[in-house]
């Protein structure tokens, strides 16, 4: 069993600067959490906090039901990976991961055996003789996983493992570490600031900002129902639109009411959550890719618009538009073969049942 | 046949100013700057090889040319390594300087790992009060030194020369191990750390080895001060068996105004060689970059 529990965590630094400001959280036996956050937000510091590199202020981290505050990182049965990597430069890549076995006096035979078969796992057994420096980036990467497999903790720590990568090793390695956990199922703490490699690897992720958790939940709840503003423009890129604007009742039904006076009509099946706000300020939140060229303008939720691009961004599978829509820099995502051009008028729809109304002031979503 | 190739082939002119040709002269600039480096800095052991190879009548003959040998000799370093306290001088020497440098070692690697890593309340400050204890010169230190000694019995002793030359050697080497122990990425303890090393086991199998090269240096340095040092051993050291080279040779090989400089020359530079072949065997590993690799790039 090894579930990992956060409890109040704090992290404050001399001087009362706070990094870490009370987290709670629980990741299962088995689990893979991300912790995803812009710098500076706290993620890395946590993770140092449940590896030991970092003293917790205040609060209590356990592992396996064991409160770990005072264990030194050697007895909580973790292994990390750095960014850096972190190889010992003077050792095999068969010694950099036997290194831990050895301290902990495991028989050789042992040793060579899980040296082996992580070696296997990771596809580097030809390298196992070489040093680091002889080692391309995303082999050293496999080195340093293939550490922390040997140890078979109890979790594993990932610190931005892939930052150092080119983009295209880093899918290809972000593949690599999803196969290992389905392999290994070892429960897993991931730190990045890649929303990409958050949504792709997590069972369920942790957004951080400024030292606190915005919202913790599956990809896809993440993606579809953010809690915040912060988790709405964090997740998903492009980034999510916000546009500030009025709830208000017309022509008997609710309506979103927008700068330069577009008038968006809110769903039936969501008047009733809204109803009460009807008069309010409010900030109208969608996502590029229900900004779309107008196509499915017979389906009932689908609002028309007009909108005249001011670059259009051909991507292959997708062309973005960007656009300014009741004052604000928007932009949407219409099919490649759409007459998209800048300056062309476009006609577009929309999809208003994937709409997000967020309080302006606290940030939250309504 | 076109005409075109009738024409006479005329090269183009080389441009002022060209790659090659700037090239060629930085070349040639670099070769005349260290011939002249070359020969400013061999002309004294030169000097002092002809002279060592000559006979002290030769040596007096002031009709004879300094530069050159007209009748070579080894009677000079026959006699030094048979008559005398050459030998015990150089045994000294070797003795205190292979103390002199293992301590020095164990101190200052000690030190720097405590104070580049562990950190601790005032570890920047006494990192630099280490330094600074440096530049304090041994010319003004020997008095109190002379007391100090004199009171632990160790005066005219050479052992206490093994007392004295950490002084001088551990605050520079502990400076360039600090120095060599700060460039290792942190995260290469932080590994080891969570591998389960010690912070011992961390020094012993990951730092050691990842700043070999600034150990080299710290030992050549060390060694250099402890095989030249003269004025500690010639203030503390005044009977011929306990004394090192540098005042075993001036002390010995000089009687009033008798200046015996065959000898003083062979045994000089016999007193040069461990040096030497010091230099030539670590220069290698001391350029060797270890710690290529290590993270990133």
């Amino acid at each position: 069993m090894a579930q990992v529990t956060l409890r109040k965590v704090v992290k404050a630094y001399e001087g009362g600067v706070q990094a870490v400001k009370g987290i709670d959280l629980d990741i299962a036996d088995h689990e893979f959490v991300v912790l995803v956050g812009p710098s500076g937000c706290g993620k890395s510091t946590t993770l140092r906090m449940i590896a030991g590199l970092e003293e917790i202020s205040d609060g209590e981290i356990a592992i396996g039901g064991k409160v770990i505050n005072d264990v030194p990182p050697r007895d909580r049965d973790i292994a990390m990976v750095f960014q850096n990597y972190a190889l010992y430069p003077h050792m095999t890549v068969f010694d950099n991961m036997a290194f831990g076995l050895m301290l902990r006096k495991f028989p050789k035979e042992e040793i060579k055996r899980r040296v082996d078969n992580a070696a296997r796992i990771l596809d580097i057994t030809p390298l196992l003789e070489r040093k680091p420096k002889a080692l391309s980036g995303g082999q050293r990467q496999r080195v340093a996983m293939g550490r922390a497999i040997v140890r078979d903790p109890k979790v594993f720590l990932f610190d931005e493992p892939l930052s150092n990568l080119d983009a295209k090793l880093r899918v290809q390695m972000r593949t690599e570490i999803k196969k290992v956990h389905q392999t290994v199922r070892t429960t897993t703490v991931y730190v990045t600031h890649d929303q990409v490699e958050a949504m792709t690897l997590a069972d369920r992720v942790v957004v951080m900002n400024g030292g606190i958790i915005e919202q913790v939940g599956s990809p896809q709840e993440l993606y579809h129902n953010p809690k915040t503003r912060f988790v709405a423009g964090f997740i998903g890129s492009p980034a999510m639109n916000f546009i500030p604007g009025r709830l208000e009742n017309g022509a008997g039904a609710l309506r979103v009411h927008l700068p330069n006076d577009i008038v968006l009509p809110v769903p039936a099946e969501r008047t009733a959550r809204y109803q009460n706000l009807a008069g309010r300020e409010i900030l109208f939140g969608i996502r590029p890719e229900h900004l779309t060229e107008a196509k499915n303008l017979d389906r009932p939720h689908f609002a028309p618009m007009t909108a005249t691009p001011e670059v259009t961004e051909p991507m292959g599978m997708e062309t973005l538009v960007h656009f300014k829509m009741a004052g604000a820099e928007i932009c949407g995502r219409v099919d490649p073969l759409a007459p998209a051009a800048p300056g062309q008028p476009l006609p577009m729809a929309v999809d208003m049942s994937n709409m997000h109304i967020l309080d302006p002031q606290s940030g939250r979503v309504l | 046949m076109s005409s075109t190739t009738a024409t006479p082939f005329v090269p183009a002119e080389i441009k002022h100013g060209s790659l090659k040709r700037e090239r060629r002269w930085a070349l040639i600039g670099a070769y005349i700057a260290l011939a002249v480096f070359v020969l400013f800095f061999m002309i004294p052991p030169f000097h002092m090889l002809m002279t060592s190879l000559k006979s002290s009548a030769e040596i007096a003959d002031l009709s004879g040319n300094p530069w050159i040998v007209s009748a070579p000799t080894l009677q000079n370093y026959w006699e030094l390594l048979t008559e005398g306290n050459y030998l015990i001088h150089f045994r000294n020497s070797v003795i205190v300087t292979t103390c002199t440098v293992v301590i020095s070692m164990i101190i200052s690697v000690m030190a720097a790992f405590a104070l580049a890593r562990m950190k601790f309340w005032g570890s920047a400050t006494l990192a630099t009060g280490v330094f600074l204890t440096y530049l304090v010169p041994e010319t003004l230190l020997f008095i109190p030194m002379f007391q100090i000694i004199g009171s632990l019995g160790l005066y005219n002793n050479m052992w206490a020369m093994v007392l004295i030359f950490p002084t001088l050697t551990v605050p520079f080497c502990t400076w360039i191990m600090i120095g060599y122990f700060a460039s290792i990425p942190k995260e290469l303890d932080e590994a080891a750390l969570i591998d389960g090393a010690g912070h011992l086991q961390m020094l012993w199998k990951i730092f050691i080895p990842v700043a070999l090269p600034g150990i080299l240096a710290a030992m050549i340095f060390a060694f250099t001060v402890s095989w030249a040092a003269f004025i500690y051993p010639i203030a503390f050291l005044v009977s011929s068996d306990q004394m090192v080279l540098t005042v075993g040779i001036v002390s010995d090989l000089i009687r009033a105004d008798t200046f015996q400089w065959g000898k003083i020359m062979a045994g000089a530079l016999m007193a040069a060689l461990p040096p030497l072949l010091v230099y030539a065997f670590l220069m290698d590993y001391y350029i060797a970059g270890l710690t290529a690799g290590a993270t990133k790039g």
